[in-house]
Parts: C-alpha cells; structure tokens; sequence
C-alpha cells in the first residue's frame, strides 16, 4: 500500500498573511496527502528542522515579504546537506520574474505565481511523485 | 535507499532525517520495519512515556510545550509525537500541532513528530506505540504522546504511555461529563488547564469531588492539577504528579501489568494480521473468486463459502 505524500507547508517571514498558506495547505489535503501546517514567523532554519523531523517528501513555501532569495537558497543548502532523501521544493507567492532562475538555481523546482489554481499545483506535486 | 543498519546507526548518532526516516517505515509498515523493531526492542523502556489527551482546543499542543521546556531542564533530550485525525474521505489530513510548540523548534534536545491518525480510531494511529518504542530506543529521555483532540474513545492511549493526563478546562461542564462518563478510569493526572481563566478552582473542586465519589480504580488516587500553558503556572506540580504516578506504578507492578497487557494487544494484533495474510495465500484469489461467483449465482451461501474455503 502506498502511505500518504508528507508535505510540510510553511510561510517564511515575518508579515502575518497565511491565507495562501492555508488555502494550499487544505488543497493538499484534500487531494490526500498529509500536510505538516507550521504557520507564519518561520525562520529558515526552523523550515529545515521541521522538514528533517517530519520526514516530508515535499515542502511549499508561501513566500510574499522580500527575502525570497535568502531563504530559498539556505533551506534548499541545508536539505541537500542534511536529507536522508529527495525533498521536493516548490513556491508560491509574489515574485520578480527575474528571481525565477535564480531560485531554481538553489534547488526550487517551480515557483508558482498569484493566481495559480491550487489544483495545477496539486498536480504538478503528484506527478513529480508519480515519475519517480 | 539507505539501508536500516546505516539508518540506525546514524540515528543513534543523532542525525535528524535519519531518526525520522526510521520512523516513516515504521509508520508506513514498510518491509523493513520487523529489522527495525528486532534491532530496537532490546533497548526500550527506559523513556519516561506521558501521554496528554482531552478534547479539541484544551491546550494539548501549548502545554507539551510548556512542559517540554521544563522536561529539558533535567532531560538532555526530548521527543514529541503529536497525532491529527486524517480525513476519512480523502485519507489526507492538516497536522497543526507543531504550530504550539514553535518555540522548541530550535531546540537541537528537541525532536517533533506529527502523525496522522490514518483512520485508526482511539486517539493515536495504528504505529505510534512502535514510533514510541523507536524513540525510547534511540536514547530520548522522555517522549511525550499528543492524542486527537476527540472527547471519549482515548483508551488506547495508556497502551502506549506511562501516565495518561486528561486535559479539561474551566467551565467545561460537557467535559466534565464525559470524563464522568467513563474517561476518568484511563486519567492517571487530571489537569485543569487555562487556569489563568475564571472557574479554574470550581472546575478542580467539582473533579476531586467527583473522583471521590467514584469507585476508586486502583490504589492509586488521580491527582487534579491547574496548569495555565500559556504563562507557565502549574507545569512544575504537573511534573511532580507525574513523577509520583510513574513511582508508584512501578513501585505497585501496575506499569509491569500494563506494559503486559500492551504487549498482549500488540502480539494479537500481529498474530491475527498475520493469521489472515497466510489464510490468504493459502487461499488464493483464484479459489476465492469462484467461491465469489457461486455466491452471486446463489448456487452458495456466504457461509457455505467460507466453509468451503478453509476445508481444502
Ligand atoms: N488562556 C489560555 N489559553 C491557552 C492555554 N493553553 C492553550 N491555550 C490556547 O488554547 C488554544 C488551543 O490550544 P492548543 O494547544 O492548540 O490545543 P489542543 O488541545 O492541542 O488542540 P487540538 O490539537 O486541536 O485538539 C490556543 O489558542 C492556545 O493559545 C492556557 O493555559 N491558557
Ligand atoms: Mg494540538
């Protein structure tokens, strides 16, 4: 039997909007995977340990404040140092079109911009696990 | 993938995803997880085991944290396995209680686990006594257990713990009358937390009066304590009542005779898992899709096949 995908959602910063955050996390949910909710005021290092501890396959980063750049490229670092296994890394939110490859750069797999419908981002999730 | 023995060695060392990775087989019943248990069994026992249930809202999440703070004083390390409900419908699920104890996050003496219940009724999910185990193993000096946040069934809950404290808060007479129900018999501590709120000392007063007035369980009497999460008040008392619970358990044989009957619900539990699966093969799906057919046809009854099947 295959168990539940484990995704850890969290929102990094300190502005205190976690209604995208929220919205994704139940979209994820009901699609049947279970969500490790973490709320706001994450720092990078405390997204890491919750990622290690929680043993998740995929994090969502709901980023809006402007530290996009330095908190992807720690988090996607210290994974890649401290995983036992592949985490996938996507991000929502308000981001400059020029960051995109940067991000990418560090390990994030697609950045989604406002708007996405929660269901291309289910999808996108689901057939990142299904090619594996 | 990593094999168990790096996994365990690893873990033992400490390292994070490893420990964690360990529980996921565990919790996902992965083939290798009978390894892991063999491996571990011989080194558990020697955590100190509390679990904390109540219902939704009580301030379970607030108060392991809290208490969790204190534990870390004397404990150099900590482990929390915290269980949501998953949705029956979709079998996914939120698991939000991390989001109370976000000031141990940083913590390294500090290890958080969220588990979803997966459809197991009783307050836990079908592995967290195994997870627990792994935990105990691994050298945690005190793991504590967050239950669903669900009013009446927790009884499984001291199959897997050493001391079971039932949260309530004031004025909740609904919840009074529910422990009256039947819970209390599984309370070994009962906490009035928010006790920074009105009715804290009525809500405590109505309790031990109540725990009077019942037939005593055991020897041992249930204590009440007023703990407010929130600002820190009680935990100590809370700490202490814990410590004279698991003293006297161990002193009386009660924690020998509960780890027993543990023991004999897990082993059946396996036993029977296992009778069925060698039933099946045994079986066959070709024998039983026959036996299938004939029933639709009703040329069989239900019982007829099952009678035929067991008699090759
Ligand atoms: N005033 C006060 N509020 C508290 C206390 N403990 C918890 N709370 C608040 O109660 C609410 C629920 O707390 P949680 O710790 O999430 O409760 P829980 O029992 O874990 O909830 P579930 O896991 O959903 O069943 C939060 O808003 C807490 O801040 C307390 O001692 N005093
Ligand atoms: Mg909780």
């Amino acid at each position: 039997m295959k168990h539940p995908l484990r995704v850890v959602v969290a929102k990094p910063g300190l502005d205190g909007h976690d209604r995208g955050a929220k919205i994704i996390a139940r979209a994820f949910r009901d699609a049947g995977m279970e969500v490790i909710y973490t709320g706001i005021f994450q720092t990078a290092e405390m997204i890491t340990r919750t990622v290690l501890e929680e043993d998740a396959d995929v994090l969502g980063l709901s980023i809006l404040s402007g530290a996009h750049l330095h908190f992807a490229d720690e988090i996607c670092r210290a994974l890649r140092e401290q995983a036992a296994k592949e985490v996938l890394i996507v991000m929502g939110g308000i981001l400059p079109p020029p960051d995109i490859p940067k991000l990418k750069a560090f390990g994030v797999a697609e950045v989604f911009g406002p708007g996405t419908p929660t269901s291309k981002i289910v999808d996108y999730v689901r057939n990142w696990h299904a090619a594996r | 993938m990593t094999d168990v023995g790096t996994l365990l060695a690893g873990a033992r060392q400490g390292r994070i995803a490893y420990i964690a990775r360990l529980l996921s087989i565990i919790e996902n019943e992965e083939p290798e997880a009978a390894d892991i248990i063999r491996l571990t069994y011989a080194q558990t026992g020697r955590a100190i085991v509390v679990g904390f249930t109540g219902p939704p809202g009580s301030g379970k999440s607030t108060l392991v944290s809290a208490i969790t703070a204190l534990y870390r004083r004397t404990a150099a390390r900590v482990a929390v396995v915290a269980v949501d409900p998953s949705s029956p419908y979709t079998g996914g699920a939120i698991l939000g209680d991390r989001i109370r104890m976000r000031e141990r996050y940083l913590d390294t003496g500090v290890f958080i686990r969220s588990m979803a219940n997966r459809g197991t009724s009783g307050g836990l999910a079908r592995a967290t006594r195994r997870v627990v185990g792994i935990l105990d193993a691994l050298g945690f000096d005190v793991v504590l257990v967050e239950t669903v946040g669900v009013g009446q069934q927790e009884i499984d809950v001291s199959r897997v713990v050493d001391t079971v404290c039932l949260l309530t808060i004031p004025g909740a007479g609904d919840d009074i009358q529910a422990i009256k129900a039947g819970i209390m018999e599984i309370a070994d501590v009962l906490v009035v937390n928010k006790a920074d709120r009105p009715g804290a000392d009525e809500t405590a007063r109505d309790l031990i009066q109540m725990l009077t007035l019942g037939s005593p369980r055991l020897a041992w009497r249930t204590p009440v304590v007023k703990t407010s999460a929130e600002d820190g008040t009680g935990i100590e008392e809370l700490i202490a009542a814990i410590d004279k619970h698991r003293a006297w358990a161990e002193e009386s044989g009660e924690a020998r005779r509960r780890n027993a009957d543990a023991m004999r619900h897990d082993i059946q539990a396996l036993l029977q898992e296992r009778v069925l699966q060698d039933l099946a093969t045994r079986v066959g799906k070709q024998k039983l899709d026959d036996v299938v057919l004939r029933v639709v046809d009703k040329t069989l009854d239900p019982y007829g096949a099952v009678d035929a099947l067991l008699r090759d």
